[in-house]
């Protein structure tokens, strides 16, 4: 087994403990120190500057921090530190508002580094890999978080950027290219021109991939890893909360571990705040406890986990965090049964007969919710037989119940008539507020 | 002998039989012979066309879902018991059939049919053997 950092990634948990005791009343009194904006909040929940943490609990009293605290202290609200002490600024696509802003100090950077080294390190890279960097560099955190990461390893890195796949498949064929760092829906797409292209996949000496930015299901990467013959490693991370690295899996593949001696994890409850019992499905708030330009406390990140504290076969003892299984603000509520739109899609990839793409359409007839499933029929081979249309609609319909739980309809509709979206998708059409209430 | 079938996904929503013929007369193509299956949900279009290449390709071109089955066309005599005596001979030679239905124009003294049967091979032999007329294609595209 393979770790970047054994002797902190393998400590006993009453060790980390007590190290996040100890970091959580340093990163509190730091913030009541040298930030506004968390000096006016520490002081107005009466937290102060921390002195009465006695234990880790305690950090329920300290008060949430949330995308809209960002983008109302944007761009440099948040900073903790002189200007001169900030080495670098990245900052969030912003699409939906302003752009996130993340303030680094050259110890910022070090400790960013390890942990991201750690994640690569847990998805099977060496000092003996070359590492192609197909993430669009820039202001994004993915591309340099992971290409100092994997310098710290002693990888090879190959700023590729992204975009012109053809001059990517001969770099990857011509440096030897063992990993690649991607998004998954462009190792797809480069798999797929590699089945297309002239050089087959055994001038390539692909092994592994470390994919990330964007939602991956478990059928996806399985998917990936079956076309271009690679191990895919999964990772979590957040501009919020300083960028990839945050948590990572290791081959045991049940979950990511965290860094908790630079992360403080928990789980809530969205609609109470209340911690929710541990063990169970919740919202994630994460604290960093060495940021020094950014510190941020309690974020709300608005992902779905959970937190699984069993200690883990690979040796590793940070907590874990589930699979997320969506977001606070796409989950829907149907006859009182939480549904992500991601639960739906990873249930409808991998069927065959029917395409990608779907629409969720929830009404309120009589009283009771409804969730219609809409998809595009792409096969015209079960127009032989009525019977054998009927079969996969209700094949459609048992797979979601023995996801969901619950009774859906699935409408089959012509292929190309959904919506299709450039950026992010809009699939879920939500009438029952606005149809005969 | 058997006659190329257009089958043709339907989804239950207002007009849609109707973008399905009007896609196929804006090709240029002739319905002979017409059934749909349907349930609430949706349905099947099964047509038997005068032109099924660019019956096809108009329908394909409008993101329908369309596949092609060999079917069986036989001409009954049009009096009663015409098509119960042809159904007979499929009978008692054990061929299921899965769906009939008729077509649209009728040819002289006789009705023409579509049968769709489990087995096109066994099922053409036995009602050649009976004297049933079966259709070609070349009859369909003059009709």
């Amino acid at each position: 087994m393979n770790y970047f950092q054994k002797d902190i990634e393998t400590m006993p948990r009453k060790k980390i403990e007590e190290l996040q005791l100890e970091r959580l009343k340093s990163v509190v009194a730091y913030c009541y120190n040298n930030s506004r904006f968390y000096h006016d909040r520490l002081e107005k929940a009466g937290v102060g500057d921390g002195s009465r943490i006695k234990q880790l609990s305690d950090i329920q009293y300290i008060p949430y921090t949330t995308k809209d605290d960002f983008r109302e202290h944007y761009p440099f609200g948040l900073r903790s530190v002189p200007m001169k002490d900030v080495v670098r600024i990245h900052a969030s696509s912003g699409t939906t508002g302003k752009p996130t802003v993340g303030l680094y100090t050259k110890e910022d950077i070090e400790n960013w580094s390890d942990c991201v080294a750690r994640v690569t390190v847990a998805g099977g890279v060496t000092a003996d890999d070359i590492i192609q960097i197909s993430f669009g560099y820039g202001l994004f955190t993915g591309a340099l978080g992971l290409h100092f990461g994997l310098e710290k390893v002693g990888a090879t890195v190959i700023p590729a950027s992204s975009g012109n796949t053809e001059k990517q498949l001969m770099m990857m064929r011509d440096f030897g290219v063992t990993g690649i760092v991607a998004t998954p829906s462009y190792a797809l797409y480069l798999s797929e021109a590699i089945k297309e292209g002239e050089h087959p996949l055994s001038e390539y000496k692909l092994k592994l991939g470390i994919l990330g930015s964007e939602p991956c299901t478990p059928e996806m990467r399985s998917q990936i890893e079956q076309n271009l013959g690679i191990y895919v490693s999964d990772n979590y991370g957040m501009t919020e909360l300083g960028g990839p690295g945050v948590s990572g899996d290791c081959p045991e593949r049940n979950g990511m571990h965290f860094a908790e001696d630079h992360f403080l994890p928990e789980i809530i409850n969205t609609e109470t705040g209340e911690w929710a019992p541990q063990g169970e499905v919740g919202e994630l708030v994460v604290t960093t406890l060495t940021r020094r330009a950014m510190p941020v406390l309690r974020y709300r990140t608005k992902d779905i986990t959970r937190l699984i504290y069993e200690p883990c076969s690979c040796g590793r003892t940070h907590v874990r965090m589930a699979k997320t299984m969506g977001r606070t603000d796409d989950m829907l509520i149907i006859k009182g049964v939480n549904v992500f739109p991601t639960q739906i899609e990873s249930a409808l990839v991998g069927t065959e007969k029917i395409g990608p793409h779907y629409q969720l359409v929830v009404r309120r007839e009589n009283f009771r919710d409804t969730l219609e499933i809409r998809v595009e029929l792409i096969d015209a081979k079960v127009l032989e037989s009525f019977g054998e249309l009927e079969r996969l609609r209700n094949s459609i319909e048992n797979k979601l119940r023995s996801v969901l739980g619950l009774q859906t309809k699935v409408t089959l509709v012509k292929p190309k008539s959904l919506e299709r979206f450039q950026g992010k998708a809009k699939r879920i059409l939500d009438l029952r507020n606005v149809e005969n209430k | 002998m058997t006659i190329s079938q257009l089958s043709i996904f339907a989804e239950n929503k207002p007009g849609t039989i109707y973008e399905i013929t009007r896609t196929i007369a804006d090709a240029g193509v002739d319905i002979r012979a017409l059934s749909v299956a349907d349930t609430q949900d949706f349905g099947i279009l099964r047509l038997i066309v005068s032109d099924i290449e660019k019956a096809r390709q108009a329908l394909n071109e409008d993101n329908c879902v369309v596949s092609v089955t060999q079917v069986i066309g036989v001409a009954v005599p049009d009096k009663p018991g015409g098509l119960a005596d042809v159904l007979k001979i499929l009978k008692d030679a054990e061929i299921n059939v899965e769906y009939v239905y008729a077509f649209i124009t009728i040819s002289g003294k006789n009705a023409c049919v579509v049968l769709r049967v489990g087995d096109n091979e066994k099922a053409i032999k036995i009602l050649n053997d009976a004297g049933v007329t079966l259709l070609s294609e070349d009859f369909i595209k003059q009709l």
